[in-house]
């Protein structure tokens, strides 16, 4: 990813909006790893 | 003025391309903002028990929903984004990510507070055009509103592009299930199960979340390219450098054999999908329980969200034809060595089959947009897209009907219900065979269906 400041999108930005579905989907994604988990216990 | 204009200001197609400095890294977060909010359909089922007792609450009464009737919520909303997906492809491809990502929040969040409003006057009809139909035309024009912009932007890795949003659709479920867990458990009373409450909440949020994916969208300038790509400037032998007008599309073998690729690739996956749980428990009958099903169809989740990211971004560097040529050839052999695992006892041969399979069913839905902007070119991919999901309604019949008809002819004559999968799962594997060979038959598309220069710069003038 090219992440350096450019002059219409700043890192802040990027990071913003990757955090807006990335952490919801993160949050989501652990859950079901712990789901399936219990198969192999 | 162009036709887009009608939707107003802010909305048009011209106030969305980007500016010089605008970096293409935050469309994927757009896209994925609209796909990560529709592809809550596939956590759907978990209202289903809940609506079995709006009136008894603790239990079923006879005056309750049977979930037989709620299961055609689903299924209704599923027609509706092929139909919609079908019909408006051209109307989005058009008008612009932006309006179409609009309409598809107020439909998707629409269909929600119609929902609850059938919810709470206990009619099923209304919630059967809510969430089905206004819901399943958001679920349409959502699904295919950013593809097109994505390989606009990406043109050097069109297919991690897409794969990037159509993961976000296969994603959505995980964080749509607790979530609606969570929301009907606080809602809920001893006098009140707490569903219309959850799906008004679900409407506003979702609605608020797409209209982020909407105001950062952003179109490319035309001629616009990526530091360092060169656009090639001839047409390779699968990837055409000519635009195919979309109904022009449909007149091609290759629309039609790329058709069945994806229906039987997703037949096959949806068939065990649906049934996976069921499927390991009567395979191994005493060592999986229901809640390691559990745990395993969250695992088979998982591969399904990671291999449309993984497969989609393969085929940039060995082709789509080639990825095809995976999923089936590699398909069969995880499906023939279903029944060996079953017979042989071996639960963990039996996941990781699964566990591919699953990966490649995802896969064949993200790598599809790529395969198609080869095929037809870049001006009418999205449109293209759309008509192309009447596939994934047929494999949405076909599938369960298969898997579900045959294990039940299995056991009514008499076949143990540990091996009563294991014709099925030869079938899919034929099935992956008439895949492959449709692949097979799969050419460039002949020049004489390629748009003209002058058709092309007369869409242009229109659109842009």
């Amino acid at each position: 990813m090219n992440a350096q400041t450019t002059n219409g999108t700043t890192f802040l930005h990027l990071t913003l909006v990757w955090g807006f579905v990335g952490i919801p989907l993160a949050w989501g994604v652990i859950e079901t790893l712990l789901s399936a988990m219990k198969l192999f216990q | 003025m162009s036709a887009e204009s009608q939707f107003g200001g802010v909305f048009s197609r011209e106030r969305i391309v980007a500016g010089p400095g605008f970096n293409r890294w935050m469309v994927p977060p757009a896209a994925l903002c609209v796909h990560l909010c529709i592809g809550q359909a596939y956590a759907f089922s978990v209202f289903n028990l809940p609506m079995t007792r709006l009136l008894g609450i603790t239990k079923s009464t006879p005056d309750d929903w049977k979930l037989t009737d709620l299961g055609w919520i689903f299924s209704i909303a599923i027609v509706f984004l092929g139909l919609s997906a079908a019909v408006c492809g051209r109307w989005v491809e058009e008008g612009g990510p932006r309006r179409a990502m609009l309409t598809s929040g107020l439909c998707w969040s629409g269909g929600f507070l119609i929902a609850a409003l059938g919810v709470s006057l206990h009619n099923l009809w209304v919630i059967y055009f809510g969430y089905g139909v206004v819901g399943g035309i958001g679920l349409g024009l959502g699904y295919i509103s950013p593809v097109s912009t994505l390989i606009k932007w990406f043109p050097d890795r069109p297919g991690m592009a897409t794969g990037m949003a159509i993961m976000g659709f296969g994603g959505a479920a995980f964080i749509a299930s607790p979530l609606s867990v969570w929301l009907m458990r606080q809602f809920s009373s001893p006098t009140h199960v707490g569903v219309a409450e959850t799906f008004v909440v679900l409407g506003v949020v979702y609605f608020c979340f797409m209209m982020v994916g909407a105001a950062i969208v952003r179109l490319p300038a035309p001629g616009w390219q990526p530091a360092g790509y060169v656009a090639p400037a001839q047409s390779k032998k699968l990837i055409t450098t000519n635009n195919v007008f979309v109904y022009e599309a449909l007149k091609t073998p290759q629309f039609w054999l790329i058709w069945w690729v994806l229906c039987l690739n997703v037949t096959a996956g949806i068939g065990v999908l649906g049934q996976a749980s069921a499927m390991s428990q009567e395979m191994f009958p005493g060592r999986i329980t229901v809640v390691t099903a559990a745990g395993f169809v969250g695992l088979m989740s998982l591969f399904n969200m990671g291999g449309r990211f993984f497969w989609a971004s393969v085929s940039d560097y060995i082709g789509r034809k080639n990825t095809y040529f995976v999923f089936f050839a590699l398909g069969f052999i995880m499906y023939a060595t279903v029944p060996y695992a079953g017979a042989a006892g071996s639960v963990g041969l039996f996941v990781l089959c699964f566990c591919i399979i699953l990966s490649m069913y995802g896969g064949g839905f993200a790598t599809v947009p790529a395969y198609l902007r080869d095929m037809f070119g870049t001006r009418y991919v999205g449109a293209i897209h759309g008509m192309l999901l009447t596939a994934w309604s047929a494999a949405g019949i076909f599938g369960p009907v298969l898997v579900n008809y045959i294990r039940q002819y299995n056991l009514d004559n008499g076949i143990p219900k540990a091996q009563a999968y294991n014709i099925t799962m030869y079938l899919m594997a034929a099935l992956l065979v008439v895949g492959f060979l449709c692949n097979l038959f799969v050419k460039a598309v002949h020049q004489r269906h390629h748009m003209r220069q002058d058709e092309d710069a007369d869409v242009l003038a229109t659109v842009e």
